[in-house]
This record gives C-alpha cells, sequence and structure tokens, in this order.
C-alpha cells in the first residue's frame, strides 16, 4: 500500500511541480487543481505504470481512492 | 479509391463561449481550459439537410464532375433532419443525381467507416464514383442544460468524391458495444401498446472520463495499426489529423506518439466538436489553405459512441485549388 501511495504520490508531484511529501491520502485533486481529465489522464499513466486496469468510477476524488482502488484492482 | 474532390460548408450562426456563459453556469475560461474550444457554429433556420448539400456540391465542383455521374451517395450522420427519408435521399435529387443513397451511422467516426464502405464498393467494381458526406447537428441531440456536454459541439458538413485509384493505403475500423459511456436514447413516442423505457430520453449522455481513456487508448492503437497496414512509420506522415472532439485528448496522443505538432493542425477552437464532419472538414481546410500537396500521406483516426473507431492513411494526389482560403489558425503554434 506504501509503495503504491509512494508512486502515486511521485506522479502527482512531477504532474503539478510539487514535493511528494506534500501529497496526502486525504489530499484533493482538486486541491492540486487536477480537473476530470488530468485525473483520467493520470489514471492512463498509473495503469501502464502498475500494470492494472482502473476502474475511475470508483475514484471519489481524493488520492487516497485512487492509491486503494490499485490496491484492489492489482 | 482515390479523392477526385472535397467541400464543406458551415452554418452562419456563430456560438462563442461568452454567449454560453449567458445561459449556462460556465466561462470562457472553463471552456477552453477544458476543451480548447472557443466557439462553434450552430445550426439557425436552414436544416442539415441544406448545408450537407451545399458541401456535397463544393466537392463535386472541386472533382470536376456532374452528380449525373455518382454511382452511390453515402452520408454519415447521426440524424439528419428526418429520421426519413435519409440525409442522403434527401440531397440526390438537388445534385442532379439518379444513383442508390444511403446514410450510415458510425457516430463521429463515420467518415472513415464511410470511406472504407466506398472504397469497397469502387474496388469491387460496383461503383465508380461515390459521394460521401459527413453531415452532422449534434446541437439538436444536446442536452442544452448539461454544461459539462452542450458545450463540446458544433454542427457542420462535409463531402468528398472518391473515384478509382489506390491512394486508400491502409483502414481500420473497430466496434465494441457499450451503451453507457456515450449515448442517447431514442423518444419512445406514442405507441399506448410499449411501456416507457424506465429512463427518459434527455439528450445526449456522457461520461466524460471513460471517452477521453478510450478516445486517447483507440486512436494510438489504430494510428499504430494504420501505419504498420501501409509501411509508413507514423513520424514519415505529413499530416495527422484526428477527429476534433477535445483539443486534450488530441494533445494526449500527440504527446503520447511524440509526434511534430505542426503536422496535426486543428479547427476545435472554432468548430467543437462536429462529429463526423470533424475529420473531412479540416481536410477540407488544410486542402482550401494550400497545405496539401500531391503524394503528401495523410493519417486519419476518429472515434465515438458505439464504441466504434476508424483510422486510415491516404495518398493525397490533387493539385492545390487555383483560389486558396488561408487558415493559418490550423496550427496550434499561430494561434499561441
Amino acid at each position: 500500500m506504501e509503495s503504491i501511495m509512494n508512486k502515486v504520490a511521485q506522479a502527482l508531484a512531477e504532474r503539478r511541480g510539487t514535493d511528494p511529501s506534500q501529497i496526502k491520502a486525504e489530499t484533493k485533486f482538486s486541491d492540486l487543481a487536477l480537473d476530470s481529465l488530468d485525473v483520467a489522464e493520470l489514471i492512463m499513466d498509473l495503469e501502464d505504470a502498475f500494470n492494472v486496469t482502473i476502474d475511475i468510477t470508483k475514484v471519489d476524488g481524493t488520492v487516497g481512492d485512487l492509491v486503494r482502488v490499485i490496491q484492489e484492482a492489482a | 479509391m482515390n479523392i477526385l474532390g472535397i467541400g464543406s460548408a458551415l452554418p452562419d450562426q456563430v456560438v462563442t463561449n461568452h454567449q454560453l456563459a449567458e445561459i449556462l453556469d460556465t466561462s470562457d475560461e472553463w471552456i477552453k481550459t477544458r476543451t480548447g474550444i472557443s466557439s462553434r457554429r450552430v445550426l439557425g433556420e436552414s436544416g442539415l439537410t441544406r448545408l450537407a448539400l451545399t458541401a456535397a456540391q463544393r466537392a463535386l465542383a472541386d472533382a470536376g464532375i456532374q452528380g449525373s455521374e455518382l454511382d452511390l451517395i453515402l452520408v454519415a450522420t447521426t440524424m439528419g433532419d428526418y429520421v426519413f427519408p435519409s440525409t442522403a435521399c434527401l440531397i440526390q435529387k438537388d445534385l442532379g443525381a439518379a444513383c442508390p443513397a444511403m446514410d450510415l451511422h458510425a457516430a463521429c467516426a463515420g467518415f472513415v467507416y464511410a470511406l472504407e464502405t466506398a472504397d469497397s464498393f469502387i474496388k469491387a467494381g460496383k461503383a465508380r464514383h461515390v459521394l460521401v458526406v459527413g453531415s452532422e447537428a449534434i446541437t439538436r441531440l444536446a442536452n442544452w442544460e448539461d454544461r459539462s456536454t452542450c458545450v463540446l459541439f458544433g454542427d457542420g458538413a462535409a463531402a468528398v468524391v472518391a473515384g478509382p485509384g489506390d491512394a486508400l493505403l491502409a483502414c481500420h475500423l473497430t466496434a465494441q458495444t457499450d451503451s453507457q459511456v456515450l449515448y442517447m436514447l431514442a423518444e419512445p413516442g406514442n405507441n399506448p401498446f410499449t411501456k416507457k423505457p424506465e429512463e427518459a430520453a434527455s439528450g445526449l449522455k456522457m461520461l466524460g472520463q471513460d471517452v477521453y481513456r478510450f478516445a486517447v487508448t483507440r486512436s494510438i492503437q489504430d494510428l499504430e495499426t494504420v501505419a504498420e497496414k501501409s509501411g509508413i512509420p507514423l513520424d514519415q506522415m505529413d499530416w495527422v489529423l484526428l477527429h476534433q472532439a477535445n483539443q486534450r485528448i488530441v494533445d494526449a496522443v500527440r504527446h503520447r506518439l511524440k509526434l511534430d505538432p505542426a503536422r496535426m493542425p486543428g479547427n476545435i477552437h472554432r468548430t467543437g466538436n462536429t462529429s463526423a464532419a470533424s475529420v473531412p472538414l479540416l481536410l477540407d481546410e488544410l486542402y482550401r489553405a494550400g497545405h496539401l500537396k500531391p503524394g503528401h500521406l495523410i493519417a486519419m483516426s476518429a472515434f465515438g459512441a458505439g464504441l466504434v473507431s476508424g483510422a486510415c492513411v491516404l495518398r493525397w494526389g490533387k493539385q492545390p485549388p487555383d483560389k486558396l482560403t488561408p487558415a493559418e489558425d490550423l496550427f496550434p503554434a499561430a494561434r499561441q
């Protein structure tokens, strides 16, 4: 779980030009100024990185949600 | 097949994002950053049949052939002015044609589907000249209370005349059943013996994130497939024309395929998503502006409700028209 969180935080930090340590499970995508298509694009990258299919409808809006869905799909 | 002539037509009425902001809870900034669209054309009083006819007449004039020389009329459209007759039948007489005519429904990929169909008729020796029209008025199907989707669409028509030749170097069509991510229910009518469906018909519905993922993934796969089929790598294509659905989709495909932005022109900023008219409209604007030269290799890719997709590689055979219509805003660099 932790390594998935680290990778997701890293991917988000690269996109937003921020420090990965600033990104927490409770961080909302909207806090990072990501709109719905940014999230879709992020998910496509993470699907490639983790070799999973992510059900986008289960991702409610926080980083922790996304990490949980990837964990379930892995 | 070979493309002998091309033409297009847009409605006169321009609707800007600022106008939409007056009737919806949205803004020019919101629409532009999420879609790349600043304005779109919307049909006014004259119908879609008239627009399709005008585009077809321009394509025939460009080809230098008469309507009477057509052997088949194919109109790719989601819905014309009439449920029936087909738009193809409605324009046949005014074109001076007497040939078979039918509509073909493959949503936003309709033009590529129709082009492949035309090529098959020509190759089989069943037709010499086929008119292929992409003609759409999705703004009539949109739910104008849904600010996330109605802002995406515009109306338009574009046509080509296909004749004998071997310019369609490769084509690849796909379909996969999905009635959830992009759909519009038909009106049930007033048949008293039929139960009304649980979900009321209420215009076009779309799950944007799912459509985005489908579009980007499928377009990349389709373009790679037609590049392989034609034996021409994508980086050697003179032009890569992507269905103008959303600038973000175009940018994502371009980024992932590492394509040169100068070879991926676009007009979505002033047309919106014109569905089956989108790719031929862009092709016509490139041609009219003098950018297409004989021998140019053009990859085209489109995707839409179905879910369907189609991509092809075309070798352009025509000289630029005598009278050019400049359109430098087709190139992103000129828009910045």
